[in-house]
């Protein structure tokens, strides 16, 4: 199948004064044309940072340590700054939770719009308008001619995010990376937003990286699921495959505390303990100290591989 | 009033005057000074008698009004209408003086563990305060054996007793904030989105903490939450709000599979499921404002069922079959 994104072996460090903090350790993925993937994990587990990486906006004390990152065979992860200004926001998008991060409030949704694709392209002033028109549309912004001047805090928070996602559409990306980008909005809202980013994967032929905490959400909107934790990936597969039937520990552990999958009298299953922070991750395996099936071997750091599930995980007691 | 019933919240209504200074009231139209105040009307008249030993849970759209609830139950904010009932005693008229044996009784917990916590206090420090206060003639020994018993009962070592907030986990520290409200021997608690900050393997963890306690201790629990999942599993009757009015009250059973109200079932709809794929109900429109409440039904404007009457009459409260209480005039007029 035709590649688009592939990350080989990368690590990321944070140099502290006092030690160096390994937030993203040696993660490979890959994402194919139009495939829409989703990576999971508690707060702190590294998916932001991760995110960040790809795109190569990762800065002090943060640094890719080592490992690639090709997109349709080019290795960006070597490329100049100017080089990836090329990348960013024109081949790769991104959007954030807050869409206020990526809309600057001074200036209107039509001034923003225009900016995105003048920096990338040069194009009549009408030309420059209809493509904005024609990608608010996209994502049903009611009469755009009338929205075009208007100010980001004469949106509500689900149009904004809209917004971001119009302009993210602007320069026709390939591959869309989305950090909980649902996570402030309310459920009614979150459900619009999901069902708009799913359609435009699909219309559009765009690759989706989702990056959220939510389970349910990325098994809605996704094809294949990454689960983090510490750092590492535990675990990857397809989508139905990874929530009907999880091999990892840590997988089993976040889907059976949801409430739909707690005990007869009551009582939700809970994983024990927290996850260490990132000076504290325990040798070996990072998820040891809060697995009831460690045993001696979990000294020994479990890699990713494809077990009989067909899966990949890293687990030294998954067969 | 039943004798079962411990808090009863009647046509509580909470506005917020947000004109700001003095001049700002005044306008100027049609060759005439006029005043206008700018109203926020954040919570219109809703009433909940909550059981004793039960768990009612709040929910509805961010700003629709949950936590301005919660906080005019607790006497944080004063009401503009209204009554508060505690057993059968009101108390929402009562001077700060009067409702003091009620502020022990009821407790609330809040969602940011890191902002309810004194960073510059130790846990021992934090959790003595409320004792103190409420039982000021408790000598040392029987406080220190207080405090050590609740660290116990929400899983938090005793010897942690010198740590301070900032040496805790997210999770660690809402144990403590349930801590410090179970310190006075509370029936009553108000917990405000007290999940929300947390990861999903820590929030099984502080919900089977919090059934746990209810059962050791009877608590009766005002539950306010955005997750329709946790609050269908740990609910006995949940109370949907839209813009500052309760559209709907319900067992949660009853709720959850037969939802009665539009706003319900929009809401239910758009739960993700997991491994399900979408198939939930669009909503067009934006939610109002609820300075400029519009008229009649407040659902109105985003509602596929509304009629001529829905724009211009305010529903009231119905019971229906299952005892389900709602507020539709599709409903009542059996088109719903
Ligand atoms: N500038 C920094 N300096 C030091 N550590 C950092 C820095 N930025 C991130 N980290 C650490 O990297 C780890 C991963 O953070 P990241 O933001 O990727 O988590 P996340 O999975 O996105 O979490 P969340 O769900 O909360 O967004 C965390 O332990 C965080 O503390
Ligand atoms: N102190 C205040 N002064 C002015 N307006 C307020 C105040 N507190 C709340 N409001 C307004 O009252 C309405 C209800 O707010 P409230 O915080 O109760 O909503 P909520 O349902 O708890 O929302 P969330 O889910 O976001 O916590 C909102 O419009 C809010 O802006
Ligand atoms: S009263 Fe009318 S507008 Fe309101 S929810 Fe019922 S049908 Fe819809
Ligand atoms: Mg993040
Ligand atoms: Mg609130």
């Amino acid at each position: 199948m035709d590649k688009l994104l592939t990350i080989n072996n990368l690590n990321v460090d944070f140099t502290l004064r006092s030690t160096t903090l390994r937030a993203v350790n040696n993660v490979s993925l890959s994402v194919n044309k139009s495939e829409r993937l989703g990576i999971v994990g508690e707060s702190g587990a590294g998916k932001s940072v991760l995110g960040f990486s790809i795109i190569n906006l990762i800065s002090k004390p943060g640094r890719i340590a080592s490992g690639t990152v090709m997109l349709q065979g080019e290795e960006i992860s070597s490329y100049t700054y100017e080089q990836m200004r090329q990348i960013r926001g024109n081949r790769i998008s991104m959007i954030f939770q807050d869409p206020m991060m990526t809309l600057n409030p001074v200036l209107t949704i039509g001034e923003q719009m225009r900016e995105t694709i003048n920096a990338h392209a040069s194009m009549s002033a009408a030309d420059v308008d209809a493509i904005c028109l024609e990608k608010l549309r996209k994502v049903y912004i009611p009469s755009p001619e009338k929205r075009l001047d208007q100010y980001p805090h004469e949106f509500s928070g689900g149009m904004r995010q809209r917004i971001i996602i119009a302009i993210s559409l602007l320069t026709n990306p390939s591959l869309i990376i989305a950090d909980e980008p649902t996570t402030a909005l309310d459920v009614t809202i979150q459900a619009e937003i999901m069902d708009l980013l799913l359609e435009l994967c699909e219309t559009e032929h765009m690759g989706l990286i989702l990056i959220t905490h939510d389970l349910a959400v990325v098994s809605q909107v996704t094809q294949r699921i990454a689960v983090m934790y510490a750092g590492s990936i535990v675990e990857q597969g397809a989508t139905e495959q990874l929530i009907t039937n999880p091999q990892h520990p840590y997988t089993k552990g976040l889907l059976g505390a949801l409430p739909q999958r707690a005990s007869r009298d009551g009582r939700l299953n809970q994983i024990p303990g927290v996850m260490p922070g990132l000076a504290k991750i325990p040798e070996g395996c990072s998820f040891r100290n809060r697995c009831s099936l460690a045993a001696d071997i979990c000294l020994t750091q479990p890699v990713l591989e494809e077990k009989t599930s067909g899966s990949q995980v890293a687990c030294h007691m998954v067969k | 009033m039943d004798p079962l019933v411990l808090v009863s919240i009647r046509n509580l209504v909470k506005r917020f005057d947000i004109t700001g200074g003095w001049l700002d009231q005044f306008r100027f139209s049609g060759g005439k000074i006029s005043k206008e105040r700018t109203v926020v009307r954040a919570v219109n008249g809703v009433s909940i008698d909550v059981a004793q030993g039960e768990t009612v849970s709040v929910v509805g759209e961010s700003g629709c009004g949950k936590s301005t609830l919660a906080r005019t139950v607790m006497g944080l904010y004063p009401a503009e209408e209204g009554e508060v009932y505690y057993k059968n005693t009101r108390i929402d008229n009562l001077s700060e003086a009067q409702r003091q044996p009620f502020r022990a009784r009821m407790q609330m917990v809040f969602q940011d563990p890191y902002a309810s916590l004194n960073p510059r206090m130790t846990l021992g420090e934090i959790l003595r305060e409320p004792i103190r206060f409420h039982q000021p003639k408790l000598d040392k020994g029987a406080v220190a054996e207080k405090v050590a018993l609740v660290m116990e009962q929400v899983g938090i070592d005793p010897d942690w007793h010198t740590r301070y907030p900032h040496e805790l986990s997210g999770g660690q520290r809402q144990r403590i904030s349930i801590a410090r409200a179970l310190t006075v021997e509370p029936e009553f608690i108000v917990a405000d989105e007290p999940i929300a900050a947390l990861d999903v393997s820590i929030q099984a963890q502080i919900l089977n903490l919090m059934m746990d306690l209810q059962e050791q201790n009877n608590l009766t629990y005002l539950f306010i939450s955005h997750d329709l999942s946790v609050v269908e599993h740990i609910s006995k009757r949940v109370a949907v709000m839209y813009l500052g009015s309760m559209c709907e009250l319900a067992q949660a059973e009853e709720l959850f599979q037969r939802p009665r109200h539009p706003y319900t079932q929009a809401l239910l709809s758009a739960i993700p499921k997991l491994g399900k794929a979408a198939s939930h109900e669009k909503l067009t429109g934006d939610v109002p404002s609820p300075i400029n409440l519009p008229p009649g039904c407040v659902f109105h404007t985003r509602c596929r069922h509304a009629n001529d009457r829905c724009r211009l009459e305010i529903p009231q409260l119905l019971t229906v079959e299952g005892g389900t209480q709602v507020a539709c005039h599709g409903v009542e007029e059996g088109r719903l």
